[in-house]
């Protein structure tokens, strides 16, 4: 039911500025081929694919170029029609190089797809859905890139009885999901129906926070009958899209530390993950694209785009229009997006957006680059989602203590949301130490 | 290739922040102390504003030298060190000779807050700290109080202000007891329209509660001081009070005595509330202000001094740390929340 009354949310949080007027108004739009489209076989957590293609070899839009290698992967399929031109390194956000099929489209390459075996939501069985899932390729497409399927089979003696649909979108700029809710809103009902069968769960609750009101509208008033879904409204608050923080603010049930969903029965999916499910599975088809914002002052041409996956993210800021003045590039939103150090990285299935601003705005966010000592004034702290103390963990990475930082101030809980350095009047970049802390963490527990 | 001939720059996310600022903070703290000190000045005239001029510029000079000796860029720019001069100001006598004013400030940044650190180091409230070192060295001046509202206020400085370096302070104005003097000495309380107005004497800037008052409620509706701290103090003093005014009225005096009397005011809004040295959980913050209100109640009804917040407050400073290693956040997902 559509509540908006209720105070559906979790405690401490912040409210940046949303900044997704300029966006979310914009239907969806399809991007050009790309002249070279480089398709990564790690994509997603977990192991790579393994590629089943040839340099030289032809391949058609939809085909599968990788299978997936064991039960923590997921199959690649071909974003377009072209020739493989090689399999080889290619550079990933990270710094990191991954091996990647690059693919030529042909000139004029077709839209068409190549259909694969359909999956009947009314035939199948849990097992034939999960499996289905996971050959279409699809992983988390919020931005973890969590393979699906993984999720989907509830641990040994646990039942899951919720299915969060999550459409938070909390990331300042960010639109994609906000225009899937109202342009695949017949996709997503689908999704869910797949969903609820292959998870076991009873219900299902699509999670939407109060500044896309006409999305949950259009959910609210084209909602079938039969299936056992309600549309939430939650108030707006970042980080309110990540999974601990849905599930508070819905459910009102804590994951424990180290947990996972199903600790609690629930078990939370995007809601551009539901609608590609529910687009995919009945046509047999995989991932070859995805929708992702282009915005922030940067960019002249913003939207969102259905874009292949494999584009170069210098191809698409060409063809979207870098401002002259543009000056950071960074892939998803501000407050978690990582940036961009070399333009021919690939957007992969991961990729919900590519925010682009000038030195303006960097100016205005860290433009008073002097880092002042800690004040102790606690902003970190009612900032925290997860009740960390941000403020003891800045001046413990400081000093490299980081058996205290795991062991006293629960260090590994931190998911990096960013609402400390976002707060603190010092500028002391304290998701930052945290981000460094916990490689070092793994580090040194690997060399021992 | 490419039309995208630019440098880009990396950063690690965030890449937006709420544009807040350690020096924003602490200027407006600053703001918030001065319709106290322009009602000291009126209250105690020229005396009072060369006491206030003298504490703060001596404060800022000293931290500025201190920087250059340690070869570090100045740090009075951050404004902590401007409040720190204000409100050791506002704890002096208002005649007190500027001499001691001097030596308090330079003993109050060097001691109190360069010695440990600088800012975000200082284990104490700096300004007490240089007050406490001058009720230790200079009991005398330290408890002569003039009367508010002198007519010859704006005309004459009293020539105690004015004494040479170490000679001995030769007041030639009446003196005055403090309400709290008068209470525990006479057993006179005062009204409450003369404390909350400031019509009795005392330091330069605790005798108004209303302003005072008006500055703590314009930082915690700009979220720039922790409201559980004064409202903690105010209210285990005015409940422990209380209990006993209602075993011995004649022997203890009523709640609102006791809230509006002396620095309580002053202490609890501006110094207890002091950041750096106030715990960083709610719950420590409100352990804090129980403490601190209770070490006063205990100085006042039973110490050997008429007047407590200091004391209470540098005590609590000193156990802070304490707290915030006894009461830290339940992380989400552990505990009784969990599951």
């Amino acid at each position: 039911m559509l509540n908006l009354a209720r105070k559906d949310s979790f405690a401490n949080g912040i409210h940046p500025p949303e900044m997704k007027d300029e966006t979310s108004h914009l239907a969806i739009r399809r991007f050009p081929f790309a002249p070279l489209l480089i398709v990564p076989l790690s994509q997603h957590l977990g192991k790579p694919a393994s590629s089943v293609v040839r340099a030289g070899q032809e391949v058609s839009r939809g085909q599968v170029i990788a299978e997936a290698d064991g039960f923590m992967s997921v199959a690649m399929h071909a974003p377009a029609s072209g020739i493989v031109k090689k399999i080889a390194l290619a550079p990933g956000i990270g710094g990191n190089m991954i091996e990647s099929v690059y693919i030529e489209p042909h000139p004029a390459s077709s839209q068409e797809v190549e259909g694969g075996e359909a999956c009947d939501v009314e035939s199948a069985t849990a097992d034939e859905i999960i499996a289905a899932i996971q050959s279409a390729g699809i992983v988390g497409l919020g931005g973890a890139a969590f393979p699906t399927h993984v999720k989907l089979k509830p641990p040994e003696g646990k039942t899951l009885d919720t299915l969060i649909i999550n459409g938070v979108e909390c990331e300042p700029y960010l639109t994609t999901d906000h225009r899937v809710m109202l342009e695949q809103t017949a996709d997503i009902f689908n999704g869910i129906r797949y969903l609820l069968k292959a998870t076991g769960a009873g219900e299902s609750i699509i999670a939407i926070e109060a500044n896309k009101s006409d999305a949950a509208k259009k959910l609210q008033d084209e909602c079938p009958a039969d299936l056992p879904v309600s549309i939430r409204v939650c108030p707006v608050k970042y980080p309110q899209g990540a999974e601990k923080m849905v599930i508070q603010s819905l459910l009102h049930r804590e994951i424990p530390s180290g947990g996972l969903p199903a600790d609690v029965g629930a078990i939370c999916v995007n809601v551009a993950t539901t609608a590609e499910i529910g687009r995919l599975l009945p046509r047999g088809h995989g991932i070859q694209e995805r929708v992702i914002t282009i915005g922030g002052p940067g960019i002249k041409r913003k939207g969102n785009y259905r874009i292949p996956i494999g584009t170069t993210v210098r191809f698409a800021l060409d063809e979207a229009g870098a401002a002259k003045d543009i000056a950071r590039v960074f892939l998803g939103g501000p407050m978690m997006g990582p940036s961009v150090s070399n333009l021919d990285i690939p957007i992969t299935k991961g990729t919900s957006g590519i925010t682009a601003f000038t030195q303006a705005q960097i100016d205005e966010a860290t433009g008073h680059k002097h880092i002042y000592p800690c004040i102790h004034c606690a902003r970190c702290v009612e900032a925290c989602p997860l009740f960390l103390n941000p403020s003891q963990l800045g001046i413990l990475a400081k000093n490299e203590e980081y058996d205290r930082m795991v062991g006293e101030f629960h260090l590994m809980d931190c998911f990096e949301c960013g609402a400390c350095s976002y707060v603190c009047p010092s500028h002391i970049p304290l998701v930052q130490y945290f981000r460094l802390s916990k490689k070092m963490v793994r580090k040194l527990s690997a060399a021992k | 290739m490419s039309k995208l001939s630019q440098y880009l720059e990396i950063g690690s996310s965030p890449h937006v922040s709420s544009g807040a600022s350690v020096d924003v903070i602490m200027r407006n703290v600053f703001v918030a102390l001065l319709p106290v000190c322009a009602f000291s000045i009126y209250a105690f005239g020229i005396a009072a504003a060369l006491v206030l001029a003298t504490a703060t510029l001596t404060c800022v000079v000293t931290e500025h030298v201190i920087c250059r000796l340690n070869n570090k860029p100045t740090t009075i720019g951050d404004w902590s060190v401007a409040i720190t001069g204000l409100l050791y100001g506002l704890t002096l006598p208002p005649d007190l000779p500027l001499w001691m004013v001097a030596i308090g400030a330079i003993f109050a940044v060097a001691v109190g807050k360069a010695l440990f650190g600088g800012l975000g180091c200082n284990a104490f409230n700096p300004a007490l700290v240089g007050r406490a070192f001058l009720q230790a060295a200079f009991p005398q001046a330290m408890t002569h109080w003039s009367l508010p509202l002198a007519a010859d206020r704006f005309t004459d400085i009293p020539g105690s202000v004015l004494a040479f370096p170490f000679a001995e302070p030769a007041y030639d104005a009446v003196t005055a007891a403090t309400p709290l003097a008068r209470m525990k000495f006479e057993a006179i309380q005062a009204e409450n329209s003369e404390l909350l107005w400031g019509m009795t004497s005392g330091s330069a800037g605790e005798t108004c509660a209303a302003l005072i008052f008006i500055g703590g409620v314009y930082l915690v509706a700009r979220n720039m001081m922790n409201w559980r701290i004064p409202v903690s103090i105010m209210l285990t003093v005015a409940l422990i009070t209380w209990i006993f005014m209602q075993i011995d009225p004649t022997v203890y005096p009523r709640p609102s005595f006791m809230l509006f009397s002396g620095g309580l005011m002053l202490g609890a809004v501006f110094m207890a509330t002091d950041m750096v040295a106030s715990p960083i959980t709610n719950a420590g913050c409100w352990l804090y202000g129980f403490l601190i209100g209770g070490l006063v109640v205990v100085i006042r009804f039973w110490g050997g001094m008429p007047e407590g917040v200091m004391y209470a407050i540098l005590l609590a400073n000193a156990v802070s740390p304490h707290i915030d290693s006894l009461i830290q956040p339940r992380v989400f997902g552990t505990g009784k929340g969990a599951g």
